[in-house]
């Protein structure tokens, strides 16, 4: 079936304008529309007290039985700490050439490492980790060329120092 | 990277798996889980990981059993233990026994990158390193000893048959036929193969220089032994001495020698101390060696201390049937040393070349081929760039009907076959010239020009 559209759902608080420019970012992007939603659930039954952060997977897992849909691809928007059982604390996460992944804003924020904030910059990082979660559902493993938004980054300050596209290689794979 | 490095996690929680192996699969890894140590071991049996990561709180075998059987079976898996509960005396433990790392859950995922690049170099180093390795005994076995001819085979079938024992070996031949190749193909056929092959030039040296290079010497020894210094010998330990021109070494020298052979201990010159080394001892000369002996020159029992094997390795004019292929493989050689691509040689030429008596060998054969892609055309090596001339009138007998023949056809070589000019250059006209050529039935080397 012909993809027809990507949806950004926000799960959390994000200012409207925010998310219409980063809607249009990924447009740029993929040449395709998104669509902005907005939706509700109850996150508590996602929370784990001991580690005081939320299950990155077992959101992604209940998004896409839920919320995604055949014909698009569907990214949850979180302003939460998320994590996985291995790993201390992540930005996000997809299923590799599937129809789902999620993203939190929460470790985007400068006022997060004590810095002062910049609104258009977290902005553009969290663009870029959108981008990146979608690319994955389109097939793209983690690039090595060093500004390839495909990079595996780990820290926000491995965002900042990746465009806010593909390269060559990783247009080229783009399963469009 | 060559190939893609395989991944095997090990671990009881179906989250700490699915987490990895998506994570490891987002990075272009090809991975592979098992949920306990039995599983684990079953498919180490079937195939080679990269890298193990282990939890160590498993049921049944645990973790760190799990890596005591993995290196037990000396599987050369990089194993990175993982654990929810770190205490130091674990990570210790799992370390003596062979753990590549130990890494603490939940982890940072930069420390995880980390983790995995690391092992990922070491292991592209190890494959390197195979590859090298590889490419060393290949370089001495297969590329650098050429020849199809039956003296050729039979010199290859003895360097097979000698490499694995221990016996002194003398190489006879005459300069340039590849002794010292020789001897290095043996060394690297040989068990001492990864220790050194050390080369001393016996003749290049004074008596007293190669009594300190072979013993080496004590600081204050004599002027000018600033420091302690290693002889060749004691450089040699467990590998293969390499003794060249053998014939020139002197009286004194050859008692010497003698005994540091028999006892393989030796003193270094000014010093006190004996030194033991093992070395397995290849000679090589020039000369006729049993004549010396009979004229008294060399010593008899050093002669039959190293004549043990005796390999002569033939002239290349006794095996003129190898120089098309000696000619090929110097004109590939010298051309990628000069970033070039590969030129063609005239048939002619290497007829010449076949007929040629080459005094210095397999050495002015390599040079007259460098020689000639260095000032040949770059599009294919003629008879013009060989120097071949001088040669050719000293093989071509002494009759007056050879020496006018050899010496119209350089003539004619030199201006390309251009009738007029050759004819001018030998003073004669140009029908006599004709005639001449009819007469000793002369060809163009390159076909295009008799046209």
């Amino acid at each position: 079936m012909k993809l027809q559209k990507i949806t950004l759902i926000s799960f959390g608080y994000f200012d409207h304008d925010f998310l219409q420019n980063i809607a249009k970012k990924i447009h740029d992007e993929f040449f395709i529309t998104a669509q902005v939603k907005e939706a509700y659930f109850d996150l508590s039954d996602f929370y784990d007290p001991a580690r005081r952060q939320y299950d990155a997977n077992q959101l992604l897992h209940y998004i896409e039985k839920n919320y995604s849909a055949d014909d698009a691809k569907t990214i949850g928007l979180f302003n939460v700490d998320l994590f996985i059982p291995i790993f201390t604390y992540i930005f996000g996460q997809a299923f590799l050439n599937g129809r789902t992944g999620i993203a939190s804003a929460y470790r985007l924020s400068n006022e997060r490492y004590g810095i002062d904030a910049d609104a258009e910059l977290m902005q553009e990082r969290f663009a870029k980790e959108i981008i990146h979660e979608l690319g994955h559902t389109f097939g793209l493993k983690h690039c090595h060329v060093s500004d390839c938004i495909m990079r595996s980054g780990t820290y926000v300050e491995d965002i900042d120092q990746k465009n806010s596209g593909f390269c060559q290689t990783c247009n080229d794979n783009l399963l469009i | 990277m060559s190939k893609k490095i395989s991944i095997l996690i090990v671990d009881d929680e179906d989250s700490v798996r699915d987490s990895l192996f998506n994570w490891f699969i987002e990075d272009g890894y090809h991975v592979e889980c098992a949920e306990n140590a039995k599983i684990a071991l079953s498919k180490i049996e079937l195939d080679y990981f990269d890298i193990i990561l282990a939890d160590i709180k498993m049921p049944g075998m645990d973790g760190m059993e799990l890596l005591r059987r993995i290196k037990s079976l000396k599987n050369e898996s990089i194993v990175i233990i993982m654990t929810a509960f770190a205490t130091v005396d674990t990570a210790v433990q799992a370390l003596k026994d062979g753990a590549f790392d130990y890494i603490t859950k939940p982890f940072d995922p930069d420390d995880l990158s980390h983790l995995i690049r690391n092992a990922s170099k070491q292991i592209l180093l190890k494959q390197e390193n195979e590859i090298l390795k590889d490419r060393v005994v290949t370089l001495e076995n297969v590329e650098d000893i050429i020849g199809n001819s039956e003296a050729m085979k039979k010199v290859l079938r003895d360097v097979e048959s000698v490499s694995q024992s221990n016996s002194s070996i003398i190489i006879t031949g005459e300069s340039g036929t590849g002794k010292e190749l020789i001897a290095k193909a043996i060394h690297s056929n040989s068990s001492r193969k990864y220790f050194p092959l050390v080369s001393v030039h016996c003749g290049a040296l004074t008596e007293s220089l190669l009594e300190s290079e072979l013993f080496g010497h004590e600081k204050g020894a004599f002027t000018g032994a600033m420091y302690n210094r290693k002889g060749r010998f004691e450089m040699a330990d467990n590998g293969t001495i390499f003794l060249d021109e053998i014939a020139t070494v002197s009286p004194k020298m050859q008692v010497e020698l003698l005994r540091v052979l028999e006892t393989k201990a030796f003193v270094r010159v000014g010093g006190n101390k004996e030194i033991n080394s093992d070395f397995r001892v290849i000679c090589a000369t020039n000369r006729n060696l049993k004549q010396m002996v009979e004229e008294g020159i060399f010593r008899e029992d050093l002669y039959y201390r190293l004549n043990v094997v005796n390999i002569h390795v033939p002239p290349l004019r006794e095996r003129s049937g190898d120089i098309p292929l000696l000619t090929e493989y110097f004109i590939k050689k010298y051309c990628t040393s000069m970033n070039k691509p590969s030129i063609p040689i005239d048939s002619s030429a290497i007829k010449r070349l076949e007929e040629f008596d080459f005094p210095g060998n397999i050495r002015e054969l390599e040079n007259m081929i460098e020689r000639a892609i260095v000032i040949g055309n770059g599009k294919k090596i003629t008879l013009k760039d060989l120097p071949l001339a001088k040669n050719i009138i000293n093989t071509s007998g002494e009759s007056l009907y050879e020496q006018e023949k050899v010496h119209i056809l350089q003539i004619l070589n030199k201006y390309d076959w251009n009738i007029s000019n050759s004819a001018k250059a030998l003073k004669v006209d140009r029908v006599t010239l004709y005639n001449k050529i009819k007469k000793y039935d002369l060809k163009s080397s390159d076909k295009n020009k008799e046209k």
